[in-house]
């Protein structure tokens, strides 16, 4: 039966997630028991009392029960006040954070997450978490409310435009697991997902020098692909031609531009790496000098992936 | 008012029809339309909030065949939105709310009472003209291109989408007056214009819940009244109470709502109530058990009902105490609507039992609402809570509580008092047959989602992982066991409608005074002024003969 219970679950991958499911299935069974009184009752007595056909009786006239009434206001004031504060004392344990929790940045927008890790990268759509280790969720959103939901953790949060919130987990299981939005936010609402990757030590350091796992399956310009729409490049440069607040990639590369200094260059690997690094450097003539820096947010093999990327917008 | 019932005395005595049914008394428009007989007015409320019921059902068909596959079934995600969307807000504001005090109480209360109408009948009247108003306002919305925001109107989205969000809040403000004017007319009448001899405590126990819920009509209503007014003017001209770019906070929005939106609950669930305390007794043929227990439990939850609102925004961000606090609240309020399920399974203990169809449902109100109680103990339990939390856990939750009691309570009633309102019976085997099918597609579609809830699959979601998709088929094809279940009581009581009027003042055996009337009812209700001859429910001295 509990394991039957249990398959009405998603998997826990945390020692929280399973305080959750133990008191889950302890409130499933208090729930049956009283569903089996008064369902059973409800269905017996009419049969019981039923009138049959033919039949001439008369009802009992009991108004009322002291004892009845009173068992049946106290046993479930007590029960319920047990409930109350085991479900209060779990849930204050699951917002407690640790001392030693690594602090990750979660930014909503519609609709997709990114996350900013401590050392200063970045990503979107997976959420990579070292096994055991703590882990402290700041979050705001850019727009609506969402909402940041981990099952496998138990725990979800509203996340608010305006307002930092937060929320702690401790992963105890390796592996992927599915975040959803829980908020309402509109017409992709359904399609606000990311994954949780949960890995070992050794595999988190390498992820922190090498980025993403899959990385390693994918040729630059797919890398470039990613890191375009994952961090922003895209909201300020177009791909089809069309002015943004930053000149578009279309055919950009290879092209000699003038820049607001009054000097001239050609758009190559240098230029493109140290835009990216240095964004106020060298800024094509006629544009705003509000890019950002990525120092220290982009790996070496994503900004080869931005280069292979530009490279590939042909005219 | 005197004036009112002295016109219609009148009225009466010229066309020589002193004793007429009120059906029968004048069948122009006009007699219908600038009428101010509780019973008519009754009537045209049950006619629109059928309607209105329908409309939101075939939505809900509609939902549920969208999801019956992932990504795009039949409607794009805007449009899902839309309907979703529609589907609550017509089904909460046009139907539950004024289904069961405007039409059936709007009926029954002052013949229950004894009473010729209720207090104010053209304030009554006025009820249901802003009802008309609010629905065409809704309408107009649906016809300028919908609202996407949710029945629940959450800012900050709500004030940045596009789509009538405008016309169709202004439309819920509206409607709130038609819930007031109801509320404030109950509690006078009830007040006031009780029969000699009828004590407080020999009120039959719908009374008590229709004034339980009066008070929280006339209570918390201005609130949402308010509400939707900012919430229109920071859309208009972005005044900046919720918007958080200028200064708001839209989690201030959702106390608002709720502050409202939670008692309201109880407004839908509490006239719910009412009814089952009138079948369980009448078909037990025997007294009420705990009658004060039930009374003062509607009492109770009328007023704990304002204090349980921020059980909805467990996961908004608010404080980890006051999560307890309300938690602990949300407790209490389970409790009276536990001591009834109990006082009413205990009524039938030794009854003389008959099955008929208003008693089916109220057996099947038992069975469900107990299951939509049970599982709000899970919702209550902070921990579990924050897990289940905007899942469909949370949605089969509250379709228990609001379909599976509110409802089918309202079936209960409406077949109990389709006799006393047209004069007529139903077929007794077509209406059990509609009874099983409900209560099956009911379990079908809204049993799995609690499922689907605890998986994980939240809730206002045009697509879904492939995973899910065997309980949304299950659940989907639920819905159309629930829907055929429906269109057969449409047709038996439409068929009804039809036939000779044929039934007996006192079809039940019911002990309360709306028994005493004809049926249908006379225009005045009752020939003189009935007096309080014993205490509702009271069955030792009727005669108990075969098969009443």
């Amino acid at each position: 039966m509990n394991e039957w219970l249990r398959a009405t679950l998603p998997v826990a991958a945390s020692e929280h997630a399973k305080d959750v499911d133990f008191f889950y299935i302890f409130l499933f069974y208090l729930s049956l028991f009283f569903f089996v009184i008064i369902g059973g009752l409800a269905v017996y007595f009419p049969i019981k009392y039923r009138l049959k056909p033919g039949e001439k009786r008369r009802s009992s006239h009991i108004t009322d029960n002291f004892f009845l009434e009173m068992l049946w206001t106290v046993v479930p004031s007590l029960l319920t006040f047990v409930l109350f504060v085991w479900g209060f004392n779990t849930y204050v344990a699951s917002f407690t954070v640790p001392n030693d929790a690594m602090e990750i940045h979660v930014r909503g927008r519609k609709w997709n997450w990114t996350f900013e890790y401590p050392d200063g990268m970045a990503g979107g759509g997976k959420l990579y978490v070292p096994l055991n280790k703590p882990i402290k969720l700041i979050m705001d959103s850019e727009d609506v409310l969402h909402a940041f939901f981990i099952p496998a953790m138990r725990i979800k949060q509203d996340v608010i435009p305006g307002r930092y919130v937060y929320m702690t987990f401790t992963p105890n299981l390796a592996g992927e697991f599915q975040i959803f939005c829980a908020e309402y936010c509109g017409k992709d609402h359904s399609g606000m997902l990311a994954t949780l990757v949960v890995m070992t030590d050794a595999q988190y350091e390498t992820f922190k020098t090498e980025g993403p796992p899959e990385y390693k399956q994918m040729n630059p310009v797919e890398i470039g692909t990613t890191i375009y729409k994952s961090r922003g490049c895209q909201s300020c440069h177009s791909l089809d031609g069309t002015r943004g607040d930053g000149p578009s990639f279309k055919g950009i590369w290879g092209k000699t531009e003038q820049f607001a200094d009054g000097s001239s260059g050609v758009v190559d690997e240098n230029y493109v790496r140290q835009s990216v690094l240095e964004p106020q450097a060298k800024v094509v003539k006629g544009f705003e000098p509000i890019m950002p820096t990525f120092q220290g947010s982009l790996r070496p093999v994503e900004i080869n992936g931005i280069i292979a990327f530009i490279k590939s917008q042909k005219q | 008012m005197a004036d009112v019932i002295q016109q219609q005395v009148q009225t009466a005595t010229i066309s020589g029809h002193h004793e007429v049914d009120y059906l029968s008394d004048g069948n122009g428009i006009k007699d219908w339309l600038y009428t101010v007989d509780h019973k008519r007015i009754g009537i045209m409320y049950l006619i629109l909030v059928l309607t209105a019921f329908l409309a939101g059902g075939l939505l809900a068909m509609a939902i549920r065949l969208e999801l019956l596959t992932p990504a795009r079934t039949i409607m794009d995600a805007e449009t899902y939105n839309r309907v979703f969307t529609l589907h609550g807000a017509i089904m909460v504001f046009l139907f539950i709310i004024p289904s069961i005090p405007a039409a059936l109480g709007n009926f029954v209360l002052p013949l229950m009472l004894g009473a010729k109408d209720v207090a104010f009948p053209r304030l009554n009247l006025a009820s249901f003209y802003i009802y008309v108003l609010g629905a065409c306002m809704m309408l107009g919305a649906i016809l300028t291109g919908g609202v996407d925001t949710g029945w629940t109107f959450y800012t900050p989205y709500s004030t940045s989408t596009s789509g009538s969000v405008a016309l169709t809040t202004m439309g819920v403000f509206v409607l709130g007056f038609s819930s007031i004017f109801t509320g404030i007319n109950f509690i006078a009448t009830i007040h006031k214009m009780r029969a000699p001899g009828m004590g407080w405590f020999e009120m039959p126990l719908f009374v008590w819940g229709m004034y339980s819920t009066a008070v929280i009509q006339v209570l918390a209503t201005p609130v949402l009244g308010i509400t939707m007014v900012l919430l229109v003017l920071e859309r208009a001209f972005g005044i900046g109470i919720f918007d958080p770019r200028i200064g708001g906070d839209p989690v201030l929005f959702q106390h608002f709502f709720w502050f409202y939106s939670h008692p309201a609950v109880y407004i839908m669930i509490l006239p719910g109530m009412a009814i089952i305390s009138e079948v369980i007794p009448t078909f037990s043929h025997r007294t009420i058990f705990g009658y004060r227990g039930i009374a003062f439990s509607s009492v109770a939850i009328a007023l704990v009902s304002f204090i349980v609102w921020g059980h909805h925004m467990f996961t908004s961000g608010q404080s980890q105490l006051i999560n307890g606090v309300f938690s602990f609240l949300t407790f209490i309020v389970g409790i009276p609507s536990g001591i009834k399920v109990f006082n009413w399974v205990a009524t039938m203990y030794q009854g003389r039992i008959t099955l008929k169809a208003p008693m089916l449902f109220a057996i099947s109100f038992l069975l469900l609402f107990t299951i939509g109680g049970l599982t709000g103990l899970f919702l209550g339990s902070l921990s579990v809570d924050i897990h289940l939390h905007d899942t469909y856990f949370v949605v089969a939750h509250f379709h228990y509580v609001m379909m599976g009691g509110t409802v089918i309570a309202f079936l209960a009633g409406l077949h109990y008092w389709w006799p006393k309102m047209f004069g007529r019976m139903y077929n007794e085997k077509l209406a059990a047959l509609s009874c099983a099918l409900i209560f099956v597609g009911f379990n079908v579609t809204f049993l799995t989602q609690f499922v689907l809830g605890s998986r994980g699959m939240p809730r206002r979601y045009y697509n879904y992982l492939d995973q899910f998709q065997p309980l949304h088929q299950f659940s989907t094809f639920g819905s159309w066991i629930l829907g055929l279940g429906f269109f057969i009581m449409l047709g038996y009581l439409l068929a009804s409608l039809r036939g000779p009027k044929n039934a007996p003042a006192d079809p039940w055996g019911g002990t309360t005074m709306e028994w005493q009337a004809l049926s249908p009812p006379i225009t005045h209700n009752f020939s003189g002024t009935p007096v309080l001859t014993r205490a509702p429910y009271d069955y030792r001295n009727v005669p108990q003969g075969v098969d009443k």
